[in-house]
């Protein structure tokens, strides 16, 4: 299916961008008119990804983080989140509830978040070449008081 | 982000504000530690009211400080979650570190 808008952007992974970042996607989300509850979720979601390029991906370095999101007919938002860091060894064992690789205060609850307030999360990496988050949620359409979308 | 601390009594509150991200949680920690060496209180209660984002970086702020005022036999109590950041504290199960109060309007 071929988008309708899209949206591409990159930053430097300098932590200062996670909220420039997360309040871009969620503007050019909002113009399928989602609630509240769908705004926080994505804002939650792409806050989470791109975190995880800043801590994870360039932990000992700054590189870009490549920010692409689309929109499709069917009410679909795609945010593709990349970046060009030391990659996931084992993206399974990443993936899992309160798996850290880093101490301090990590909960390890970075893609838990995602899947749970995203409709899929597919994630791809390789060692040393660098990692892309695709996520994915419908916004359901609302009705105007006249019955109407 | 800015963090007050009011102190009455044995209960010390932190009321926090602005949003909480890998990029904020460092200075909001590190206001609250301090805070918490000072006064050494028996219950720490964290005030959201303010808050109008966090992700889960504001999961391990709160074990953070779950971790730190429970050595000393101390609790901890949350309050005025938005729907948003109650969410977010539920998924990481965080009413079994602490008592929880959702916002409510």
């Amino acid at each position: 299916m071929e988008a309708i808008n899209k949206f591409s952007m990159s930053v430097l992974s300098r932590s200062a961008n996670e909220g420039f970042a997360r309040a871009s996607v969620a503007s050019f989300a909002a113009q399928l008119d989602p609630t509240l509850e769908e705004i926080s979720d994505i804002k939650t979601a792409v806050s989470e990804a791109v975190t995880n390029c800043i801590v994870h991906a360039y932990k000992d370095s700054i590189g870009k983080i490549y920010i692409n999101s689309e929109i499709y007919d069917n009410g679909v938002l795609k945010i593709k989140i990349r970046d060009k860091g030391c990659g996931i060894e084992n993206v399974e064992k990443a993936m899992e509830p309160l798996f850290t690789t880093v101490g301090g205060e990590r909960a390890g609850l970075g893609f838990a978040v995602m899947q749970s307030f995203m409709d899929t999360v597919k994630v791809r990496s390789k060692t040393g070449v660098g990692t892309t988050v695709i996520m994915s949620k419908r916004i359901s359409p609302r009705y105007t008081v006249n019955g109407r979308e | 982000m800015s963090v007050e601390i009011k102190v009455k009594g044995d209960v010390m509150t932190a009321y926090i504000s602005g949003e909480i991200d890998h990029h904020t949680a460092a200075g909001i920690r590190e206001s609250i530690d301090n805070a918490i060496e000072l006064n050494m209180p028996s219950l720490l209660a964290l005030d959201f009211g303010g808050v109008s984002f966090m992700d889960s970086s504001g999961i391990g702020l709160v074990m953070g400080r779950y971790r730190n005022v429970s050595k000393h036999g101390a609790k901890l109590h949350i309050s005025s979650a938005s729907p948003q950041i109650y969410k977010v504290m539920k998924l990481a199960g965080l009413e079994r570190l602490a008592t929880l109060d959702m916002l409510t309007k």
